[in-house]
């Protein structure tokens, strides 16, 4: 007992860091797979994309940056296959920086290899990223041509055919966003959402996504929360379209490792408070 | 993959454990990795902003002609020059690099001051006090056509109780005792759920970041087998 | 000059902001739109300003011999590489609309093998930092630290297959005990709860200073000093 009591009152850190790496390299390694059910918050912004009719004009906000990938990019991608799937127009954009990247890497990755039908200008648009923050989103929602002078490439933004009958954000008959913070989804939703009335959906890190379940379901259509609510997503897409049943998987892929992860630090949480009572009994 | 794309994963790669290197203690990897981030990232910030919005959103309105080949903004054919206001306040923002002439900068500041103010008391009031107000109002006693739902009304009062609970114990006109004392109490366990909910989430966050890096790295570790 | 002109700037534009949703006819739809550019193209002047910042804190410590100061020069040296690798657009054709996938462009390079990877990193440490936090502080030491606990322990064991088959057997009127059950329900309630009181509470606190803001009664901001 004493030397159980000495060993995790002088834990070393770095044990459980390595607990942790291995937590999360093995079952990755491994592909280990876990069973997922979307959840009903994850469910009703998957039936609300559904309902939208045909040729729908959507927007994809990517307001994340390369700290977040993992938990943002297969909601992204998720949000792309099935707007495109649907024959909606998706208008690409960013409110952070280091959105533009991962636009692009949503055009490469899944639209150029996965859709190459679907035609730049008709059916998708890169927007790209313009400072300002919410100040962008209030100006949008004026003359939304006034600050998208060009397209991310550095064409007319008349020239472009799906921008012909844009004049203010509500225009559009849903937002998206991708978001890992400020401005994100509830910037959307107190400047474009609420003001417009237009539908917005979210989908956010988990770090995020529980500040934002009070705009839900009145504000918010639906919202995904961290790489459990991209997998829940997922399934959800795979379930009603098998197409997407192997190239659709990136954040299930990660559920796994994600899993482990969580009982290792369960773990941890009880063996922490075994210590503490221990401890605590001694004194 | 293009022998670009190989020295760019193997960079990232190196910089990752430069990184990681920390866990075991500080190191000159790691600062040197930290340094040049810190470096390349305020350069980035600022390239973009002058490239997506300062340029075509100010230059190229004021001076069109300026840009010709180079954007095509065929928009801006006549010159806006009320955008030259902008311009003149963003000068005086960087006056606050000059210290002796650095109060001029308050008067951009004030812009900006004055546009977060007048937009941040419209949207807060609407979206986060009206509309939060408005979906707290929910029946307490749920009624379906199979009868009393106990348990969604029982829900529907830990919803509302625990919205009142919990602003009562922000509520400091009033001391903490009694009657409201017990009520701030109850509005505290109602946050510490609420916390520990975040708690459990930001684990799972940081969690999902590790295993993009680790992903990451044997994508990086893959490449070396492509070269042997 | 120095403090009657910024509160003249901010009650004006202030104003002006809360007016346009009231009254939305010329002129002041417009005079909105066009108030927010300048606000976004002020944003872009902003990180401009950031960066000569950096420069001038950057310069000054090294002129003062400062012990880092090799790691000072690194600084220095990455930010004038990417800003003129960015701003010619090297190894790309000249497109200022910031186009990232033009094939060849060193923004682009240094933003995958730099910028990216430290950023993804730095953040992916906290994993680690947040797990070593479970085991030394998060401890049931009183009923809220309990509470606490509890919740946080269903949120993770909810995400797990382990925690759905712990309780899978319950029959199901007992459903309320599952653990799928449990989380979510602490999700959508008590979580929703603890959450929209902070919401409101935060949109009183800013309500208030934004009208202290534009009627010029908080004054800090110019230099410290309260009316």
């Amino acid at each position: 007992m004493n030397i159980l009591k000495n060993f995790l009152l002088q834990l070393d850190r770095r044990i459980i860091y390595a607990a942790i790496a291995l937590a999360v390299t093995i079952p990755l390694v491994l592909h280990f797979a876990v069973p997922l059910k979307p959840s009903p918050i994850v469910q009703s912004l998957f039936d609300a994309l559904e309902a939208l009719p045909p040729k729908s004009k959507v927007i994809l906000s990517f307001d994340y940056g390369p700290s977040t990938l993992p938990e943002n990019d297969p909601m992204a991608f998720a949000f792309a296959r099935h707007l495109l799937t649907r024959n909606h127009r998706i208008y690409m954009m960013a409110l952070w920086a280091t959105g533009a990247r991962n636009l692009d890497h949503t055009i490469e990755q899944v639209i150029e290899k996965e859709f190459p039908g679907k035609v730049y200008g008709v059916d998708y648009v890169k927007l790209g990223y313009k400072a300002g923050d919410e100040g962008l989103i209030n100006t949008l929602f004026k003359d939304f041509k006034g600050m998208y002078t060009t397209d991310g490439h550095g064409t007319n933004i008349n020239d472009i055919p799906m921008m012909k009958d844009i004049t203010t954000l509500e225009d559009f008959d849903m937002i998206l966003n991708v978001g890992s913070g400020r401005p994100g989804t509830k910037e959307w939703i107190q400047y474009a959402g609420d003001r417009g009335n237009i539908p917005i959906g979210g989908a956010v890190t988990a770090v995020e996504a529980l500040l934002l379940y009070p705009y839900y379901p009145r504000q918010l259509k639906g919202l995904l929360g961290g790489l459990q609510g991209a997998a829940e997503y997922e399934t959800a897409l795979i379930s009603k379209y098998p197409q997407f049943g192997t190239t659709g998987r990136q954040a299930q892929v990660y559920m796994g490792p994600q899993a482990v992860a969580h009982c290792v630090i369960l773990l941890l949480v009880i063996l922490g408070n075994v210590s503490y009572f221990l401890g605590r009994r001694r004194k | 993959m293009t022998m670009w794309d190989m020295i760019v994963l193997w960079i990232g790669g190196a910089m990752t454990l430069m990184i990681f290197s920390f866990l075991y203690k500080d190191n000159p990897f790691y600062k040197f990795a930290e340094h040049l981030f810190v470096g390349v990232s305020a350069a980035f910030w600022m390239v973009k902003a002058i490239q997506t919005t300062m340029i075509p959103n100010m230059w190229a309105a004021i001076w069109p002609k300026s840009v010709t080949g180079i954007l095509h903004a065929a928009q801006h054919t006549e010159p806006n020059y009320v955008r030259l206001i902008p311009l003149g306040l963003g000068l005086l923002l960087l006056s606050r690099l000059m210290p002796r002439i650095a109060w001029l900068s308050r008067w951009a500041m004030a812009v900006l001051i004055g546009f977060t103010s007048g937009t941040y008391l419209v949207r807060y009031l609407q979206s986060d006090f009206i509309a939060q107000i408005r979906s707290t109002l929910i029946p307490l006693v749920v009624v379906t056509p199979q009868g009393l739902d106990v348990i969604q009304s029982l829900l529907n009062c830990v919803l509302v109780f625990g919205v009142l609970c919990a602003l009562m114990y922000f509520f400091f006109s009033l001391e903490h005792r009694g009657v409201v004392g017990g009520i701030s109490r109850a509005g505290i366990w109602v946050l510490m759920v609420a916390f520990g909910a975040s708690f459990g989430y930001t684990v799972m966050a940081r969690i999902s970041l590790l295993i993009g890096r680790i992903d990451y790295l044997g994508e990086w570790l893959q490449s070396f087998g492509k070269i042997l | 000059m120095k403090k009657r002109v910024p509160l003249i700037i901010i009650f004006c534009v202030g104003t002006l902001f809360v007016l346009a949703i009231f009254l939305p006819f010329p002129p002041f739809p417009a005079m909105e739109g066009e108030v927010s550019v300048w606000f976004d193209i002020l944003k872009g002047f902003a990180f401009v300003l950031g960066g000569g910042n950096l420069i001038r804190v950057t310069a000054d410590k090294i002129r003062k011999g400062h012990p880092d100061r090799f790691y000072l020069w690194v600084t220095l040296v990455g930010f004038f590489g990417m800003l003129v690798v960015g701003l010619l657009q090297l190894g790309g054709p000249i497109a200022p609309g910031g186009d990232f996938t033009t094939e060849g462009l060193w923004f682009r390079r240094i933003y995958d093998g730099i910028f990216a990877p430290c950023m993804a990193a730095i953040f992916s440490t906290l994993a680690f930092f947040v797990s070593s936090a479970a085991y030394r502080a998060f401890r049931a030491k009183n009923r809220e630290a309990t509470i606490l606990l509890i919740a946080a322990f269903v949120i993770l064991l909810g995400r797990t297959p382990l925690g759905n088959s712990l309780t899978a057997w319950l029959p199901d009127f007992l459903n309320f005990l599952k653990i799928p059950w449990l989380f979510e329900k602490i999700l959508m309630y008590p979580n929703t709860a603890g959450q929209r009181a902070i919401l409101i509470g935060i949109a009183l606190g800013i309500i208030s200073n934004s009208l202290r803001l534009i009627l010029g009664v908080e004054r800090s901001y110019l230099g410290g000093e309260r009316s």
